[in-house]
């Protein structure tokens, strides 16, 4: 226990060097694991981005999105026809999938302006489902069923990215890069304003938050990361069709913010490391594991409403307040 | 003196209830202005209309001589008309430093590339909105709760945090729904003698209230709605005599019994 509580107290004192000796054990990960294990790595880095791109739309500005599958869906997409029809090369398509999904997070986000709750929910929901209906359809350009073949791989300084292990390195840098892009836009005005939305909407407009923009801002920035993790994705698995975007793939994500904490940078690092070791521990019991995947949800909405690392979760929760809800208990028995 | 706010045969009708009929009123610069009326006299519809959340039926809204009707909430804040709501409309898991920041939002500019790259503006429009937010706090007294979650405040003090957020939109009126609702006695003398600070500093303000002791001591001028409609305007002493207030809020038997 004490040596925890050393712990603690260092990643509190010296956050900076805390973070970057993180970095530094992740990137030397790859480097021991098994390739089985590394692709595991490459997920949950992968989720890292995708799981916080959803968290800074419903953690932090409160809309309860649950298309993100369907962002997903537009930059790997992107980067899987261009890159196959046209020869791009990968890094402008890096770019370029995440606009387009920040702008199909625009075009989503406009109709939903006046909606609140599940009727936004909703909203995003469908516009998930027509997204990969489109890509299941519109053979022409997707490939229909059967997807898209023989994504070509990108290269950097005549270094092709292929195996596993540098793609857990690409994803890793591009998380790092999500996280500490988002932490400064959330440390400023516009994350004031997107948390100012999220607790009351009619106090922020009261305060002067042009509550419309800042929606459309937070879902096109939201949508922006998920692109960018789908145009990884496509290159990743050399293979993709519209059946990796289902809604299933969408509430895969929710989970785990669900599980790590919303409204936190550090929960969905935390819900995808769970979440997919979870998938992989439960690997034996097949179909079974969403059983407990909804067991688990269901439970953490009852103990721990705000997540793993939510505020005022007892993992996160410095010790004297921690004594105080002992203490207030304790007075409750009595 | 000029007008800072001024309604023109203002009205709304909800279906066929006029919860605000043909109600005309000026505040002028640097005055501390009363609302006062029974319950669902329309009182904190007439505010709602004033900051843009109701549209008028018919009638303008006036802020120094603009027409603001119909506008949107956040225009009209931007214009420099701030209020704050009867129920606490705080954020409740900012802590209140936070809070009041989001009131500096309308004075600073700083868009996502000053964000990420963290420039001469971000740094600016930070030191400002942080120094700015640390000199209301300290002026409304809540120092010591600076970085308290404003979800864990009595309710008292979260009335406070929110009128400290409405300042700092740097606002030319500020509009306060029922600032002593909740209050106990010494939080309500207390905020009484900070809304007679902003009197001194010439801070325009327009209050609904139902504890009459504030009303009659930092109001000059009040205005009491019954059923939407205006029926008294004038200074304390006036309104306390006025034969139709003492019925509105005493039924017409004790008025004409003389017990008034």
């Amino acid at each position: 226990m004490k040596e925890k509580f050393a712990l603690k107290d260092f990643v509190k004192k010296h956050s900076s060097i805390a973070i970057l000796l993180a970095i530094v054990i992740v990137a030397v990960l790859p480097l021991i694991f098994k390739t089985s294990q590394t692709r595991i790595l490459c997920r949950i880095l992968m989720y890292v981005t995708l799981a916080g791109s959803l968290n800074l739309i419903n953690g932090y500005s409160g809309q309860t999105c649950l298309g993100q599958a369907g962002f997903f869906a537009v930059g790997a997409y992107t980067t899987a026809i261009l890159i196959t029809r046209f020869h791009i090369s990968f890094w402008p398509l890096l770019l370029l999938s995440g606009i387009m999904a920040a702008l199909i997070g625009v075009l989503i986000a406009l109709p939903i302006l006046r909606m609140k709750g599940i009727y936004l929910s909703m909203v995003t929901l469908g516009a998930s489902e027509i997204i990969r209906t489109i890509a299941l359809n519109w053979q022409s350009v997707t490939g229909g069923a059967f997807g898209i073949k023989n994504i070509t791989r990108p290269q950097i300084f005549g270094l092709t990215i292929d195996t596993p292990q540098k793609f857990a390195w690409l994803f890793l840098i591009v998380a790092c890069i999500f996280l500490f892009v988002s932490k400064r836009v959330l440390s400023s005005r516009i994350g004031r304003a997107w948390m100012a939305i999220r607790e009351g909407e009619l106090a922020a407009a009261s305060l002067g938050v042009e509550v419309a923009k800042y929606k459309i801002l937070n879902f096109a920035y939201g949508a922006f990361w998920a692109g960018i993790a789908g145009s990884i994705y496509a290159p990743y698995l050399r293979y993709i069709d519209s059946s990796a975007f289902t809604l299933d793939e969408g509430f895969n994500i929710l989970s785990m913010i669900v599980i790590g904490g919303q409204g936190t940078l550090a929960g969905p690092i935390v819900g995808a490391v769970v979440v997919n070791l979870l998938t992989e521990a439960l690997r034996a019991i097949s179909n079974w594991r969403y059983v407990v995947y909804a067991g688990l949800l269901i439970f953490m909405m009852w103990k721990r409403p705000r997540g793993l690392v939510g505020e005022n979760s007892q993992v996160t929760m410095v010790t004297g307040e921690k004594s105080i809800k002992k203490n207030r208990r304790k007075g409750a028995v009595k | 003196m000029s007008e800072v706010l001024r309604t023109d045969h203002l009205s709304i009708q909800f279906g066929g209830l006029k919860a605000v009929n043909d109600v005309s009123f000026q505040v002028n610069e640097g005055e501390t202005f009363g609302i006062i009326g029974p319950n669902g006299a329309g009182k904190t519809t007439l505010f709602n209309m004033c900051s843009g959340i109701y549209k008028p039926t018919s009638g303008d809204v006036y802020l120094c001589g603009e027409k603001i009707t119909g506008m949107h909430p956040e225009n009209i804040c931007n214009k420099g008309l701030c209020r704050t709501f009867q129920s606490s409309q705080l954020f409740a898991f900012m802590s209140v430093l936070e809070n009041v920041k989001v009131g500096c939002h309308i004075g600073t500019r700083t868009g996502f590339k000053d964000a990420i790259m963290r420039n001469k503006r971000y740094k600016q429009d930070e030191e400002f909105a942080y120094e700015k937010s640390l000199e209301i706090i300290e002026k409304v007294g809540l120092k010591k709760y600076i970085d308290t979650k404003a979800g864990n405040l009595s309710y008292g003090i979260q009335r406070k945090v929110e009128i400290a957020r409405a300042l700092a939109t740097d606002p030319k009126i500020l509009l306060l729904d029922e600032p002593a609702a909740g209050m106990n006695p010494n939080e309500t003398a207390d905020l009484m003698d900070f809304v007679n600070l902003l009197h001194l500093e010439h801070q325009t303000v327009l209050l609904i209230e139902h504890d009459m002791k504030f009303v009659m001591n930092s109001c000059k001028r009040i205005l009491v709605l019954n059923f939407g409609q205006k029926i008294c305007e004038g200074t304390p002493e006036e309104v306390r005599n006025n034969k139709d207030v003492q019925e509105a809020y005493f039924g017409s038997g004790m008025v004409t019994k003389g017990v008034c």
